[in-house]
């Protein structure tokens, strides 16, 4: 069944369903969008190639209304030595690790959302305010969000961060590619600033033939996988990379979509309300009977 | 037809004594803290952040507080859908207990999440693929069954007894007219609360457990099962009883009254078989998973999975097979304690000591202002408990009989 009819049976069903339990069906949604788009676009990144210049940072701020700074701020190289996480001031950051087996630089690794295919913060969040676009950006709607971040707890990469320190509308901050850019035709800022051209953004089936087509014509210099090409069902971000991305500090996850799991167990506990339903009516069955059993009784005993 | 008599008064008994005042400082503490919360922010009072999400407030007041008040549903289920009348006694004080119960559970949820002043969104924005918005839509409904099926409660207090204050008092008449068609309707209509009571727990027991499934290899292998929704349900249904009878033995120490051991007794003696099945899914899941290989491993996971299993399960459940244990209060008590213990510790298991995220810097623990929170709650809870025992008729007075044959007429099946 294609994605689409998927989702259409299960909002029919959901709504006979709630019709079924007394609920209203007028404000129903079986779900956020969650498209898979053939054309979807993509980065790919190559550690190989990246400087650690950090330039990509600044843009990101820049980007986004963050306090981005002075651009030559980020020359400091001092600030790589130290791992870092993208959170609610810098949606991405650069990373650097001991040299792999072909060069005597450093291997810089960027960090940002990776732009799941089947992305576990659209599945976990409790509002549906996470939605997967046509274009493969993961974006979320900041008016409809609780707060709960459970999109934190659910997501592989770690990626979602909170404003703690804020009493009073604290965000979810994470990178959202640029929607606002590319919507306008524009390259994502930290695509467009990049001066060593380590990032390159395409469709992404395209991406992974130029990464397969990279790693062919330089055997020595990278390591045979593209990280993201399978990875949890595969994302919108991907890597080449010299040495083993567990080095590179990134998960090691299976192939399988991380809501999966979930989403079957929810679906298997929900389908089509049936399995509530007989509940009910089971239990009811038992309250009639037994009513009926002590009724009875009475009456003999008398 | 052997009816047991049973009688639910208000509890005539000082409100204020030494540990009630202890009580109200702990809760003082905790309300303080949370001002610090509203004031300057979650990352003032708490010790989450990026890595750690969730902490203290999700694993024990919202998830340990769901599968504690899970004597709310067991109790219904047994007395009202099983018609086992000699358990009405308990019916109305596990009750109160649940609805206390799912209360803080709501308000635990409040203060947890960041935008508290959206918590009305998931009533309208909808996603059925989670589990959060499933636990989240079945505790507000549930709570609201809880809130009608309590109901009856009030309706018996005030009827005939409406008296308001000065110039209200011409409204006295009307009042008690609508407290009597209340009644009226419940009573014919409450068997479809209850049955919706069992249905919505059984349904948002499991779903709590679907909640960490999704975080996938964040959690630690002895606890991240396929099958945790299971597990969750079957360690709420088998905390139901002990929880009641802990409860009940409490309020019986703390109000004077004879402890209902007649009855505790039999509810005690079903608490083996339920306990034993859960265990044998425990283990079975773990031989499945072969994840008993973690346990040879000194770490703190392993420590607190072997404590969860052997002082929350294992022990209780061999308390429970021995006939002496179910006879001799202090016994029935602690094995209760030790079933509570159990499940308490395994939500705090799941949610806290099982979570590891892959980039990790600092372990989480929680902070005093957490602590504080959480403690102080519970504080609220018991004081909400005793004041309302003490001015509705929830506890029965063991011995006095009356004309009311049950406590707790399953209004609408009973004729």
């Amino acid at each position: 069944m294609s994605g689409k009819s998927r989702r259409e049976f299960l909002k029919k069903s959901i709504t006979a369903g709630a019709i079924a339990t007394g609920l209203s069906s007028s404000t129903l949604k079986a779900g956020p969008l969650n498209i898979l788009s053939p054309d979807r676009m993509g980065v790919l990144v190559d550690t190989t190639v990246c400087v650690g210049c950090r330039n990509c940072e600044w843009a990101c701020k820049d980007a986004h209304n963050l306090h981005a700074g002075n651009l030559d701020s980020y020359e400091d190289r001092k600030i790589l030595e130290t791992k870092r996480r993208p959170d609610h001031t810098a949606l991405t950051v650069v990373n650097e690790y001991p040299r792999g087996k072909y060069s005597n630089l450093p291997i810089d690794v960027k960090v940002q959302c990776m732009h799941c295919d089947h992305p576990a913060c659209v599945s976990a969040c409790i509002v549906g305010a996470f939605s997967k676009q046509e274009n493969g950006s993961v974006i979320w709607d900041t008016d409809m969000c609780i707060g709960c971040r459970y999109c934190m707890a659910a997501c592989p990469f770690q990626i979602p961060a909170f404003e703690y320190d804020k009493a009073l509308d604290p965000l979810i901050m994470k990178c959202d590619f640029c929607f606002d850019r590319t919507k306008e035709g524009n390259l994502p800022a930290c695509v467009n600033i990049c001066p060593v051209e380590a990032l390159t953004y395409g469709p992404r089936t395209e991406l992974i033939k130029v990464a397969r087509k990279r790693i062919k014509r330089n055997p020595d210099r990278y390591i045979d996988h593209v990280f993201g090409e399978l990875e949890v069902g595969g994302t919108s971000w991907m890597y080449l990379a010299s040495k083993d991305f567990k080095e590179l500090d990134f998960p090691d996850l299976g192939k399988n979509p991380a809501p999966g799991v979930s989403e079957s167990i929810q679906h298997g506990i929900f389908a089509y309300f049936v399995p509530p339903v007989s509940l009910y009516v089971l239990l009811g069955g038992i309250m009639w009977i037994t009513k009926r059993r002590k009724e009875l009784g009475t009456e003999e005993k008398i | 037809m052997n009816h047991e008599l049973v009688n639910p008064v208000p509890i005539k008994h000082k409100f204020f004594t030494p540990g009630v005042i202890v009580l109200f400082v702990i809760a003082i503490n905790g309300l303080v803290f949370l001002m610090g919360r509203f004031f300057f922010g979650l990352g003032a009072v708490t010790n989450l952040n990026n890595e750690y999400p969730w902490g203290l407030w999700i694993g024990v007041d919202v998830a340990a507080g769901v599968a504690l008040a899970a004597g709310g549903f067991t109790t219904a289920a047994l007395g009202h859908v099983m018609h086992r009348e000699e358990y009405h006694t308990i019916v109305r004080p596990a009750l109160l207990t649940a609805m206390l119960g799912y209360t803080f559970v709501a308000i635990g949820v409040f203060v947890d999440i960041g935008r508290w002043y959206c918590i009305w969104h998931p009533l309208i924005m909808w996603n059925g693929n989670s589990a959060l918005f499933e636990v989240g839509i079945c505790v507000v409904i549930y709570m609201t069954v809880l809130y009608i099926e309590f109901l009856p409660v009030v309706t018996e207090r005030f009827i005939g007894k409406v008296n308001l204050p000065g110039l209200l008092s011409g409204l006295n008449k009307l009042v008690d007219k609508i407290l009597r068609l209340l009644d009226h309707g419940l009573s014919k209509t409450m068997f479809v609360f209850i049955i919706a009571g069992v249905v919505l727990s059984t349904l948002h027991q499991s779903s709590l457990g679907t909640l960490m499934v999704i975080a996938g290899p964040k959690m630690h292998p002895l606890w991240q099962t396929p099958v945790l929704p299971l597990l969750f349900l079957l360690s709420a249904v088998s905390v139901g009883f002990p929880m009641v009878i802990f409860e009940s033995l409490i309020v019986s120490r703390s109000l004077k009254l004879k402890p209902e051991m007649h009855i505790l007794s039999r509810l005690g003696s079903m608490i083996a078989p339920l306990l034993g099945i859960y265990l044998a899914f425990k283990i079975g899941d773990m031989f499945i998973r072969e994840t008993f290989v973690y346990l040879s491993e000194f770490t703190t996971a392993s420590v607190m999975f072997s404590i969860e299993i052997v002082l929350g399960v294992i022990i209780p459940l061999r308390m429970f097979l021995s006939p002496k244990v179910l006879k001799a209060p202090p016994l029935l008590f602690t094995a209760s304690a030790l079933v509570v213990f159990g499940v308490l510790l395994n939500r705090i298991n799941n949610f806290i000591v099982a979570y590891t995220p892959p980039y990790s810097t600092e372990s989480y623990f929680p902070s005093i202002g957490e602590i504080s929170v959480t403690v102080g709650f519970i504080a609220i809870l018991v004081l909400a408990y005793r004041f309302l025992v003490m001015n509705f008729p929830v506890i029965s007075m063991p011995g006095k009989q009356t004309a009311q044959p049950t406590k707790y007429t399953i209004r609408g099946v009973e004729k």
